[in-house]
């Protein structure tokens, strides 16, 4: 029986705002060819391949019919799994402990700058009866979850504010993110609202970019590399698809994911054990709100545990080390490979500039974004 | 391998309409609801469920599988969704079974669901953006369109007629007169079959399987589990998937290699060498008719070219040595994509039970497969299930 999975090979483009001289399958090969090479392995001698793509985002009725030749899955056991990165990761997982497959690569992309009309398409994700004919926009749902979430949780928007400008200097240290600046609180709360209490600026702007891992069973891993970074806990859930049936002040997909991935990893107490997180702020108030949800702090405490420096840099818990989906760029499905890439070079010692000292054990979560209440946590340790 | 054992323990189904007046949620939940009532379970005692469908662009929903969380009792639970385009019916168990055989759930709800009708005026116009947007879209293919040109390098190469392929029409959808479900079932004639509308040479209107609505789902357990649930248990023995490269134009379309990587994955799981001997029934994923033919050569069950003469013999009949397609097929029974090939797993499982009602086939059949294609003519998954 297989015991244990570990991630082996790693490879991304990095994120930009716009990649005009690139389609998705070239992008998608940079990260596949750098993901081998760092694993030491033929893609031929690769058991398995997922891929996480929505139809929609990619322009294709059947997207997955593009996955295979860029990354060499030609004639392999190959798999879309329309989900957050972290979901294929979850998939790739079970595939290598049912004993059936030793390696799996997993990839996920995104190519943003490709959508004309961002906003309205992802308006198609919103119930076709009840809700699509009142045309919200995504960031309208987001700003009337926003207001709830500060109701309830006495979270202030300048807290939010700080967010943006945490992360978006994490970002300016890391040299994959599109979108690092020195901000101020002030120019947040300043810039154009959108869905008040939502400004411009508590928005995560979208980029282009991919990334690919390769797993393998526990037996290869140590053979593979130096440092395998192993799989310890994996959670996803979801909550109801229905607007008007949860609870808007409690992410409750990230409670039950977390739940579940730290029953796995046989976390009691994820405050002593988890070194950092990745989690999800593609709206800044996610952050905080996420943060609850993990049990990272106590309800309601996020605002002051940010505002105390805590998540900071140099904090005992840095939050979006990487500078988040607010600095590196909201990336759709690739956005838990961002955050798993993140994760993957701190473990090993490879984040350069930003690397944070003696970290062993990591969270990555991710959402997938307005209007689902459905999400993923991954916890990887490097020992 | 030591792996752990996966049966299949309940299943659901419901009937299969052109447009259906329920929603996709609906659809999900009244196949899942059965599938649980079948074996006696409630979704609390579910630990985690998988869903199957085909192109958002049929429902016109961004994110399907998260719109469809609530029908096919997702919510709560680990739920997730898996798509590998017209294969992925077949391919929903094999997501299952990594749930089960992982050790990470001990009874995992797989739910396919389709609700073409959504997409107005014709389903067909979800296909149109399945093709390359510099090589292929500018020259305005349509889905019948590539068929055709694969039906047609099938019959040019192994010599093959239209009318030998009409037989496996009129056989599916007389199968389907017995399926509940059914939604295209009639009995017709070879010559129907050539006088029916040329939709694009070689391929007529009866050629083509249906647009259809529905639901399917099964419900999987470990072997701990099923032994308690249920005395007869069906064992997913074998699983396999490939997917082939993209351009399908640069491929030999006479012979669906794809199909054949992923059998003999099965194969070689389920410890199967002479494919054609011990597999007793088949379910080949049949859209169109000379598809059920490519694919029994694919899956190794009669040599290349020969699958036409099989059924010519009646050897694929329901009372044949080799039953294909007894439940109908898509031909007959309709084809809600996912759905479809679930229905093709839930008829292996109901055959293997000895349930199949006026469906069963004679002398007990004991292995069965069941086996889907999709994407750009370049994806198989093949599931082998033993009772």
């Amino acid at each position: 029986m297989v015991k244990r999975v570990a991630i082996v090979g790693l490879g991304t483009t990095g994120f930009r705002p716009v990649t005009p001289d690139v389609s998705f399958r070239e992008l998608i090969f940079e990260a596949a060819r750098k993901a081998y090479t760092d694993a030491g392995i033929e893609p031929s001698e690769i058991d398995g391949f997922i891929t996480t793509a929505e139809d929609f985002l990619e322009g294709y009725s059947i997207a997955d019919e593009y996955c295979p030749d860029q990354i060499g899955a030609v004639l392999k056991p190959t798999q879309t799994i329309p989900g957050d990165f972290i979901h294929g990761l979850a998939t790739g997982y079970m595939m290598i402990m049912t004993g059936a497959y030793k390696t799996i690569a997993i990839e996920a992309h995104s190519k943003a700058s490709n959508m004309m009309n961002i906003s309205e398409l992802l308006g198609f994700a919103q119930d076709p009866v009840y809700n699509r004919p009142l045309r919200e926009t995504p960031h309208a749902v987001a700003g009337l979850e926003m207001t709830r979430y500060l109701f309830e949780s006495t979270t202030s928007s300048e807290q939010c504010a700080q967010v943006v400008v945490k992360n978006k200097k994490n970002a300016m240290r890391n040299p994959y993110a599109a979108f690092g600046a020195d901000l101020t609180e002030v120019d947040v709360l300043a810039s154009e609202p959108i869905s008040l209490p939502l400004h411009r600026l508590d928005i995560a702007p979208h980029a282009d970019g991919a990334v690919v891992i390769v797993l393998a069973a526990e037996d290869m891993a140590s053979a593979m590399c130096e440092t395998p970074i192993w799989i310890e806990g994996l959670g996803w859930s979801t909550d109801t698809p229905t607007l008007e049936m949860r609870d808007w002040g409690d992410a409750a997909y990230a409670r039950m994911s977390a739940e579940m991935a730290y029953r796995m990893a046989g976390i009691e107490d994820p405050v002593a054990l988890i070194d950092f997180a990745e989690i999800c702020d593609e709206y800044s108030y996610k952050e905080l709100q996420h943060m609850e949800a993990l049990k990272l702090c106590m309800p309601g405490e996020a605002g002051f545990m940010l505002e105390s420096g805590a998540t900071s840099y140099q904090g005992e818990l840095p939050i979006n080390i990487s500078g988040g989906a607010l600095g590196v760029g909201h990336l759709f499905e690739a956005s838990g490979a961002h955050k798993i890439l993140e994760l993957v070079e701190q473990l090993r010692g490879e984040a350069g500039a930003r690397q944070i000292p003696d970290v062993n054990v990591g969270l990555a979560q991710a959402w997938r974004g307005v209007p689902t209440a459905s999400g993923a946590v991954a916890i990887l340790s490097n020992m | 391998m030591g792996m752990r054992k996966v049966a299949i323990v309940g299943a659901g189904i419901t009937k299969f309409v052109r447009r259906a007046q329920e929603t996709g949620k609906e659809l999900s939940w009244q196949a899942s609801k059965m599938a649980l009532d079948s074996c006696d379970l409630t979704l609390d005692d579910v630990d985690m469920v998988t869903l199957g469908t085909a192109p958002d662009a049929f429902d016109g929903v961004h994110m399907k599988g998260e719109y469809l969380a609530d029908g096919a009792g997702g919510i709560g639970k680990p739920y997730m969704r898996h798509f590998v385009g017209g294969g992925t019916g077949v391919f929903s168990p094999i997501h299952g079974w990594f749930h089960v055989a992982s050790g990470m759930a001990d009874i995992c709800l797989v739910v396919a669901e389709e609700k073409m009708s959504s997409c107005y005026p014709h389903p067909a116009g979800a296909f149109l953006t399945i093709f390359d947007h510099t090589t292929e879209q500018p020259l305005m293919p349509t889905l019948i369109w590539i068929f055709a040109l694969e039906m047609n390098r099938y019959m040019e190469t192994y010599g093959i007629t239209k009318a030998d392929i009409a037989q496996v029409s009129v056989k599916n959808k007389l199968n389907a007169m017995d399926h509940p479900s059914a939604q295209v079932a009639e009995k017709i004639t070879v010559e129907d079959v050539l006088n029916s509308e040329t939709l694009c040479w070689p391929v007529n209107r009866l050629d083509i399987s249906p647009a259809s609505d529905g639901a399917a789902a099964i419900v999987l357990a470990s072997e701990r589990v099923a032994r308690r649930l249920t005395d007869k248990p069906v064992w997913i023995d074998g699983v396999g998937h490939a997917i082939d490269t993209a351009y399908w134009a640069t491929r030999d379309l006479s012979y669906p290699r794809y199909v054949e990587t992923a059998a003999r994955q099965a194969y070689e799981m389920a410890g199967i060498k002479e494919p054609d001997k011990e597999i007793h029934i088949a379910e080949p994923y049949d859209p169109f008719d000379y598809k059920e033919l490519h694919h029994m050569e694919g899956l190794m069950l009669c040599p290349r070219g020969q699958a036409a003469q099989l059924t010519a013999d009646g050897v694929t009949a329901r009372d044949g040595n080799m039953p294909i397609c007894p439940s109908g097929g898509a031909l007959g029974v309709g084809n809600p994509i996912a759905a479809t090939g679930l229905m093709k797993i839930i008829e292996i499982y109901l055959q293997l039970r000895g349930e199949a009602g006026k469906r069963q086939v004679p002398g007990n059949p004991r292995c069965g497969l069941a086996q889907a294609w999709g994407d750009l003519m370049q994806m198989g998954t093949v599931v082998v299930m033993r009772s």
